[in-house]
């Protein structure tokens, strides 16, 4: 006999800070893409040879991105504020709270996060205990704060690249402080793309924890002797 | 299953649906509440080619970044060898064809009414400063190059422009009025901002600027005006070319 019982997952904070996120990152995305292309001089490849241009005209035609430098930097310059107070009230929040030992990876969860993605790309059946996120998540959590705070670092070194010479300086010059800047956005694409299809997978509980805030769980009724959190 | 627990079941049930109701109500509401924000803010009125809020926007990251400009701290020098010989072009706003360069003078604006009228010779015979320096459009490239020119401090030192000097702003234009900057009085006095008249140790080619550009390190290219034929000083901001059609007035690295 099974019954179900309602534990809390997510606090409203990482909520907020989670959804605030989410636009606000996507408006520094776009308005960066409307700056880089009025030097889009990056792309894969060596020699002549190209694979993959940043980005191809097809993909700045679609999105409407040409000849917007002024119009991205206005964004750009105003949505960063933004982005660094969530983000800087988000890291504040769970070191007061105590929410960074869910997310930080401890010392088992480099090992165990290739367990994870065994068992998420269905080669291996086993899946490690984990608390409210496995050793996959809590890395690529705390990678992600990590990202947020390179992007302020090589943001601020190409923004005032004399007043803040010496940052420039750490990021290895401009031109360097550029590059490093783009890839990390390049990072946040990548980390959204297996962030949907992740949340996807879970399923709708999960997706409810982080709007809802609550999980529910079945338990056994006899034996459950846990009481909700 | 005894009537208790079946009643016990039935309220977790009810609960978990109207606290997930509520929840994603809140959550919708919030969304559209972004959204509409989003639109009142993309579709607000200009003020100089933005949407007000963001130039709202700018003008304080203006003041916060410009209350932390300190005029010691220099853009890098580099060694010669590493200034570019072929020096990229970018912009021809106010070079027109028609110019007259054999009677160019460098106007000066005094604040009692007075025009200084300034020959290129005249300059040239004023110290000589070198900088080699980090080009940056806003564009976003950069190149390494050389210029030479008087330091704007000991041109106001040399022909006692200090009054004009405890103003705002400094305004410029060039000959023909298209292209006109307006940059803060303390960019201006920083030890790397010249008015310059070589590159690479030559004259300045009529494309960058010939007979007498400004190389000011601390600001974008845009700010770089060539072929000046008006400086002027002013308190309030004089109009400039690029933040009259969206960009950022400050424009400071």
């Amino acid at each position: 006999m099974k019954t179900k019982r309602i534990v809390k997952k997510h606090p409203l904070a990482i909520r907020w800070f989670h959804w605030v996120n989410f636009p606000v990152l996507t408006i520094m995305i776009w308005s960066g893409v409307l700056i880089y292309w009025a030097n889009d001089v990056y792309r894969l490849g060596w020699g002549d040879k190209t694979i993959l241009k940043f980005f191809p005209d097809s993909f700045n035609k679609a999105l409407h991105i040409p000849f917007k430098l002024a119009e991205g930097m206005a964004f750009h310059f105003v949505f960063m504020w933004a982005f660094l107070l969530n983000g800087f009230f988000y890291v504040l929040y769970t070191v007061i709270s105590g929410e960074w030992r869910y997310l930080m990876p401890d010392k088992n969860s480099f090992g165990e996060a290739w367990q994870v993605i065994l068992h998420d790309l269905h080669i291996k059946k086993y899946t490690p205990p984990q608390l409210k996120y496995n050793a996959a998540q809590r890395i690529a959590y705390t990678s992600i704060i990590i990202m947020g705070f390179g992007s302020i670092i090589t943001g601020i070194a190409i923004y005032k690249p004399i007043q803040f010479g010496w940052l420039c300086a750490i990021c290895g010059g401009y031109e360097a402080a550029r590059i490093e800047h783009f890839i990390l956005m390049i990072g946040y694409v990548f980390f959204f793309v297996v962030h949907i299809i992740q949340v996807i997978l879970a399923g709708w509980n999960n997706f409810r924890g982080m709007v809802a805030g609550f999980d529910v769980e079945e338990v056994e009724k006899r034996n459950s002797t846990n009481e909700p959190v | 299953m005894s009537k208790k627990e079946f009643k016990k079941e039935l309220a977790t049930e009810k609960q978990i649906r109207r606290r997930t109701a509520i929840s994603f109500l809140i959550f919708f509401l919030l969304l559209a509440a972004g959204y509409a924000g989003w639109r009142w803010l993309y579709t607000q009125p200009d003020s100089d080619g933005v949407q007000k809020p963001l130039r709202y926007g700018l003008q304080k990251d203006e003041e916060i970044f410009g209350s932390i400009f300190s005029k010691k701290t220099i853009a890098k020098n580099y060694p010669k060898e590493k200034a570019a010989k072929s020096v990229r072009v970018n912009g021809n706003i106010g070079m027109s064809n028609d110019f007259d360069y054999k009677n160019w003078r460098l106007k000066v604006l005094k604040k009692n009414g007075d025009t200084l009228r300034i020959s290129l010779d005249e300059i040239r015979a004023l110290p000589k400063t070198e900088v080699i320096f980090d080009f940056k459009c806003i564009e976003g490239w950069s190149q390494v190059s050389h210029w030479g020119g008087v330091r704007f401090s000991d041109f106001v030192k040399k022909y006692g422009l200090d009054k004009e000097a405890g103003m705002n702003y400094v305004g410029m234009q060039t000959p023909d009025k298209q292209y006109y900057v307006g940059i803060d009085m303390e960019s201006m006095m920083q030890s790397q901002t010249i008015l310059c008249y070589e590159m690479n140790s030559n004259f300045l080619p009529l494309n960058q600027g010939f007979p007498l550009r400004l190389i000011i390190p601390v600001k974008y290219g845009i700010k770089n005006i060539k072929r000046i034929g008006t400086l002027y000083f002013s308190n309030p901001k004089p109009p400039d070319y690029w933040a009259e059609r969206g960009y950022d007035y400050y424009s400071g690295l």
